[in-house]
């Protein structure tokens, strides 16, 4: 059943509506357990349109399978998802930084405050993220060092590839994930793929861990999906490569290469001129971020990888 | 008066970003005022040039106290603004949100951290600030509220009103916070508009950093207007008037007009049938700090900001 989470007029005869659907068995009670998954923070981030999807179709395949509530947010940013607009239209907010909302504020922290109302009290939520339009992600948990004890045992049934474990950064804790797991309530952020498109092949992936997170949780009586084992790694392990140089960044590695110290990753060519830039591996590791869009500024993050000593472990 | 290219950024087609500094005096670094960091900051970097504009002449005039150095920049994203964006024109990150900035990082980390190199180590910090939401706001300085200073310094400003803010998580990266944090006192000077020019608030601008410098011994200007009694209030206590519809906006009040308990200060019409769907009555005896500026209005969105006259 499809539910109202906020609603709000815009100015000519149109609500800002930020919905949820909820399946959930036929009886349930004060302890039924309650898994949301939620996605559509930044506008330009489709991945998890399809683990919605997906997930939804599959519960109402199975209802007799299921035995705890189920509830997707698939657009917290309904507007956004709709223009093509990373932030929330017309103010340029990041609907990311504005956590936990304010129920006397203006539209996006109205609507931010009405979100993590109708989140608090589930077991655990889970937060689909698509990198951006110009990185390619594999799929990864990340979770902040102050909640990685307690989260990393659900982030390991998620089938990710890696799961990252950052600095608590103070500008984070404005979002939804900070707010959620201050509020008690497990959340493990997703990133996986690129803005603007979706990764049939990582929604999978990632359905197959949200059924087995769910199996955990006591809310599905299916057979639970084998998942990989994650890499677990902390930012020390993690190698940023950045342009050194402007132009037009063309990969020649794959994705989640491995790559030893030295091998070539792509290079920068600059179509003006004539002239190219390669670009190496400054380590022997994994290649899980990699850039898709093309032009570069000096600066421009091109790939992160993952060292292979933490590899090896 | 110096002019620096304070640093440049190649572009694949465009031409260099290129920042540019105005140095007054020397000696000591005395104070550093920045104006536009967003390409839609159209009024900051139009006060921050005026400024430009009258420290050159009071320097030829030898009223830049010797042995004070004053730096000023006043565009940092002067690459969105030509091209009508307000954020970063590749990536959409904001400047101001950056700060202290990495210079082995992502482009706008780098022109943070660049900026961040020049602007810092100065004894007195004061960028020319805008705020996200549509409309003018009386013009004030703002202070954030991380215990190293004291806010009867804000007032020396002579504007009327010294507002306290108590810093949120995503403060922590802006100008003001970071140059707090490295011990230069800060301040964020607002002035009626961003997009437009509004020349008499920049001038009301120009004239409070001028009498400020003056008050800190920076500059020496002689015979100066006082400037308006201040009032410092905190943040939590500018009560907002939310719009209770949406539709279209018909503004009465503007900032800086006194407004009376009950009295109509707005009307929201239907946006289609053209009738008054709402008036909105002030709710408190105050003056007008905020008040909203679009012609369309959503719910809930913030119109007015009142001070309360008690």
């Amino acid at each position: 059943m499809i539910h109202q989470v906020s609603c709000v007029n815009l100015p000519v005869d149109e609500q800002m509506r930020i919905q949820k659907v909820r399946t959930m068995p036929e009886t349930s009670g004060p302890n039924t357990p309650r898994l949301c998954v939620v996605t559509g923070t930044h506008g330009d981030e489709l991945e998890g349109q399809y683990v919605c999807y997906e997930l939804t179709r599959r519960l109402r395949e199975h209802p007799e399978l299921l035995t705890g509530i189920v509830d997707i947010y698939p657009a917290l940013n309904p507007l956004g998802i709709d223009s093509i607009t990373r932030g929330v239209p017309g103010f340029d907010l990041d609907m990311n930084r504005v956590f936990p909302g304010n129920q006397d504020g203006a539209l996006t922290e109205y609507a931010a405050s009405e979100i993590v109302r109708d989140i608090e009290g589930a077991d655990v939520c889970i937060d689909v993220h698509a990198s951006n339009i110009f990185l390619r992600e594999i799929p990864q948990v990340r979770v902040s060092e102050i909640t990685a004890k307690k989260l990393i045992p659900y982030a390991k049934e998620l089938n990710c590839d890696f799961i990252w474990v950052h600095a608590s950064a103070t500008v984070l804790q404005s979002t939804l994930a900070h707010t959620l797991n201050s509020r008690g309530v497990p959340t493990l952020v997703v990133e996986m793929g690129v803005g603007m498109r979706i990764t049939r092949e990582y929604g999978d992936q990632l359905l197959a861990g949200i059924f087995r997170l769910m199996h955990k949780l006591g809310a599905w009586q299916g057979e639970p999906p084998e998942v990989r084992k994650p890499i677990v790694s902390t930012d020390g392990r993690v190698a940023f490569l950045n342009a050194p140089t402007l132009g037009m960044f063309v990969p020649t590695a794959m994705h989640w290469e491995r790559l030893h110290k030295g091998d070539k990753i792509g290079e920068i060519i600059n179509p003006l001129t004539g002239e190219g830039v390669p670009i190496f591996s400054p380590v022997d590791g994994l290649l899980f971020t990699l850039r898709e869009y093309p032009l570069v500024y000096e600066g421009s993050l091109l790939a992160r990888m993952l060292a292979t000593e933490e590899v090896a472990k | 008066m110096i002019r620096d290219t304070l640093f440049t950024l190649g572009s694949l087609y465009r031409d260099d970003l290129r920042v540019t500094g105005y140095r007054f005096g020397s000696g000591e670094k005395a104070a550093c005022i920045v104006g536009a960091m967003r390409g839609n900051e159209v009024q900051q970097m139009y006060v921050a040039s005026q400024l430009v504009r009258e420290l050159r002449a009071l320097e030829a005039q030898g009223r830049v106290v010797p042995g004070k150095e004053i730096l000023v920049v006043p565009s940092v994203n002067h690459f969105s603004m030509n091209i009508g964006k307000r954020f970063w024109s590749l990536d959409n990150t904001d400047i101001n949100r950056m700060f202290p900035g990495y210079d082995q990082s992502e482009t706008t980390q780098r022109i943070a951290a660049k900026l961040f190199e020049h602007v810092s180590g100065y004894k007195l910090g004061m960028q020319f600030a805008s705020f996200y939401m549509p409309g003018d706001f009386l013009p004030h300085v703002k202070m954030m509220d991380l215990g190293y200073q004291s806010a009867e310094l804000g007032k020396q400003f002579g504007l009327p009103y010294v507002i306290l803010r108590t810093p949120r998580p995503y403060d922590s990266t802006t100008l003001n916070y970071n140059w707090q944090v490295w011990e230069t006192t800060a301040f964020s000077v607002y002035s009626t508009a961003t997009d437009d020019i509004d020349e008499r608030s920049a001038r009301e601008s120009v004239e409070a950093v001028l009498r400020f410098l003056d008050a800190q011994g920076v500059l020496n200007m002689g015979l100066m207007p006082q400037g308006e009694p201040s009032t410092v209030i905190t943040e939590d206590h500018l009560p907002a008037v939310h719009a209770p519809a949406s539709g279209v906006y018909r503004r009465f009040m503007h900032p800086g007009d006194r407004v009376r308990r009950g009295q109509v200060i707005c009307e929201i019409l239907h946006p289609l049938e053209g009738e008054v769907i709402e008036r909105v009555k002030s709710p408190v005896d105050g003056r007008v700090f905020f008040a909203h500026h679009s012609p369309l209005v959503s719910e809930r969105a913030v119109i007015y900001k009142i001070i309360t006259e008690d």
